[in-house]
């Protein structure tokens, strides 16, 4: 057998779901008993079966990125609660295994494959939607690449038709349907404190499970951004969000501007001073940065 | 001989795995240590607080290397995009040697985030060889591979685990990251005596030195990484010293981690070895 089939016989049978009870399952790839699969490649020995030390490997695989999904996602478990977040992990798990050398992107495709899959998280959908697109936000400002910041003298000295700017590539421009900054803070309140005897974790349960039910629909638009290395949710106004989602697909600032106000509510007198003291905030936090140069055709 | 082409010709002494509970404490206290191993893969990333965490460490402190997903032994061919975040990593850091297990975890793109166990054939060495050599170009930097703790064997080995060690080590001539408790470990999970394999590893090659705890299973054991070193290890551990003399080496405690002072005492321990060895090699 070459290294690549044993590789690929050991992994399929690795990276297949645990039981219900966490054991390996006695089916085994291809319709075989999973004894007969194990015992064609992985030696027994005086103690184990070859099914044995096959499934210490099966476990340690589903314990691990397990483990990760649900470090990765407070906010969705305190969402679903424990039964429906255990059976999307695994759903999903099992049909995205990783393709990353890290487990950091583990969750990346977790939004799209909720979207095809909505009976898992079912009348809580929308809601569990918005929570995975904050938590996966949450992720990129982390550790997301931050490139030279511009300043407030650099914009005031650029002719607003012509200036094209983007936004660092760790933040995130959210429009979500459901208030979920506050819970997902709330959430994570909760887990930095060091005490954990069962009786708080019970309480701790309730009350993120009260939390959820009181969640009732309210449009929030957020950026998701860093200050000093930490995460931050700031809210936005719906022209707020407009004018940066505008600037960040390239648009000049006057157009993002006038795009962001067709349907705004805000006085027409206001306005000026509204985005005067946007762009102050937005340079001051270091939101902006030149867009990526084309290279020049010859 | 404990500083080596393998190792950077650097003498670093005894550290520890730089974990995040213990950040706090390090960069407030600046505790006196002689080196941090990193997990490269934690700070292969485009910036944020990882970076700037570890740009603070590398102010103060020597650090190296370890990787954990490298897969020298996967039968596909490394990843570009990890060797050039890892590459950009070695250039911050500066580490003058980086280790990866002896191991395989990937295959055709999706990954275990294990450290699978190898088959020990000769096609697994030469493989795993030629794999070692096109990073260490790469990086261009030394480069040592590590034993992993292993719970199965393969029917289609020819040979024993250090035996294969060797074959690799010899055709990459690289180095050799020695874990003295993945030794042990695997030693009772296959039944076989722990110092035939310290004693069967060239010496010179020896790179840096594991040591950990593990957890005792009623028909295995696991390597788990949290408990304090067992007396049968720091055994091993000073005939590893004996052999190959005072090499650069580190503790690992990466669950139910204890204090940072708790979990340095516990490496300082090595000294004690450390210290025969300097002697002798002076006499």
């Amino acid at each position: 057998m070459s290294l690549l089939a044993l590789q690929r016989q050991m992994a399929a049978a690795v990276m297949a779901p645990l039981t219900p009870a966490g054991n390996m399952r006695q089916a085994g790839p291809k319709g075989r008993p999973m004894r007969q699969y194990a015992g064609e490649f992985i030696k027994p020995n005086d103690r184990l079966t070859s099914f044995e030390r096959l499934e210490i490997y099966n476990r340690q695989y589903w314990y691990r990125i397990l483990d990760s999904f649900a470090e990765d996602l407070p906010g969705l478990h305190a969402v679903l609660g424990d039964r429906k977040f255990d059976a999307v992990a695994k759903a999903y798990l099992t049909e995205n295994p990783s393709r990353s050398f890290t487990l950091r992107n583990l969750c990346s495709r977790l939004e799209t494959w909720l979207k095809k899959h909505p009976r898992y998280a079912g009348s809580r959908q929308k809601l569990a939607l918005d929570m995975v697109r904050l938590e996966w936000a949450d992720i990129e400002a982390f550790d997301g690449e931050a490139k030279a910041a511009l300043k407030q003298e650099d914009l005031a000295a650029a002719d607003p038709d012509a200036l094209r700017l983007t936004l660092q590539p760790y933040i995130s421009l959210l429009a979500l349907q459901y208030p979920v900054d506050d819970l997902l803070l709330a959430v994570k309140d909760d887990e930095d404190t060091d005490f954990a005897s069962n009786a708080f974790n019970e309480r701790r349960k309730r009350k993120r499970v009260a939390a959820t039910a009181r969640l009732k629909p309210k449009p929030i638009y957020l950026a998701v951004h860093r200050v000093d290395y930490s995460v931050y949710f700031r809210r936005l106004k719906r022209e707020e969000f407009e004018v940066l989602t505008g600037l960040r697909k390239g648009k000049p600032i006057s157009r993002a501007i006038d795009a962001a106000f067709r349907k705004s509510s805000i006085p027409a007198g206001e306005r000026a001073e509204y985005i005067q003291d946007w762009f102050h905030n937005w340079s001051a936090l270091g939101w902006f940065c030149r867009p990526e140069q084309t290279p020049a055709k010859s | 001989m404990p500083a080596n082409r393998f190792n950077g010709f650097t003498e670093y002494g005894v550290g520890i795995g730089l974990r995040a509970p213990h950040y706090n404490h390090i960069l407030t206290r600046k505790p006196v240590c002689d080196w941090f191993e990193i997990i490269s893969e934690n700070f292969m990333v485009d910036g944020g607080r990882p970076l700037h965490i570890l740009d603070q460490i590398l102010d103060q402190y020597k650090v190296v290397q370890h990787g954990v997903s490298m897969y020298f032994g996967s039968a596909e061919k490394p990843n570009r995009d990890h060797l050039r975040r890892l590459k950009d990593l070695v250039k911050r850091t500066k580490t003058p040697w980086l280790s990866d297990h002896l191991c395989w975890g990937s295959v055709d793109g999706r990954y275990t985030h294990d450290l699978l166990p190898m088959p020990y054939t000769l096609e697994a060495a030469k493989l795993t060889a030629q794999k070692v050599r096109e990073v260490r170009d790469f990086l261009e930097i030394p480069v040592a591979v590590e034993n992993v703790s292993s719970y199965a064997e393969f029917h289609v080995s020819e040979m024993t685990e250090w035996e294969f060690l060797n074959e690799v080590v010899e055709r990459a001539d690289c180095g050799i990251l020695l874990d003295v408790n993945n030794i042990y470990v695997s030693s009772q999970n296959h039944s076989f005596n722990p110092f035939d394999y310290v004693n069967a590893v060239p010496a010179h090659c020896v790179a840096q030195i594991h040591i950990a705890g593990h957890s005792k299973y009623r028909k295995y054991i696991l390597d788990t990484h949290d408990h304090a070193v067992i007396d049968p290890v720091w055994k091993l551990y000073a005939r590893a010293i004996e052999r190959c003399g005072p090499v650069a080496t580190l503790l690992e405690w990466d669950d139910h981690i204890p204090s940072f002072d708790e979990v340095h005492k516990e490496a300082l321990k090595a000294n004690k070895f450390l210290a025969s060895a300097s002697l002798a090699a002076a006499v």
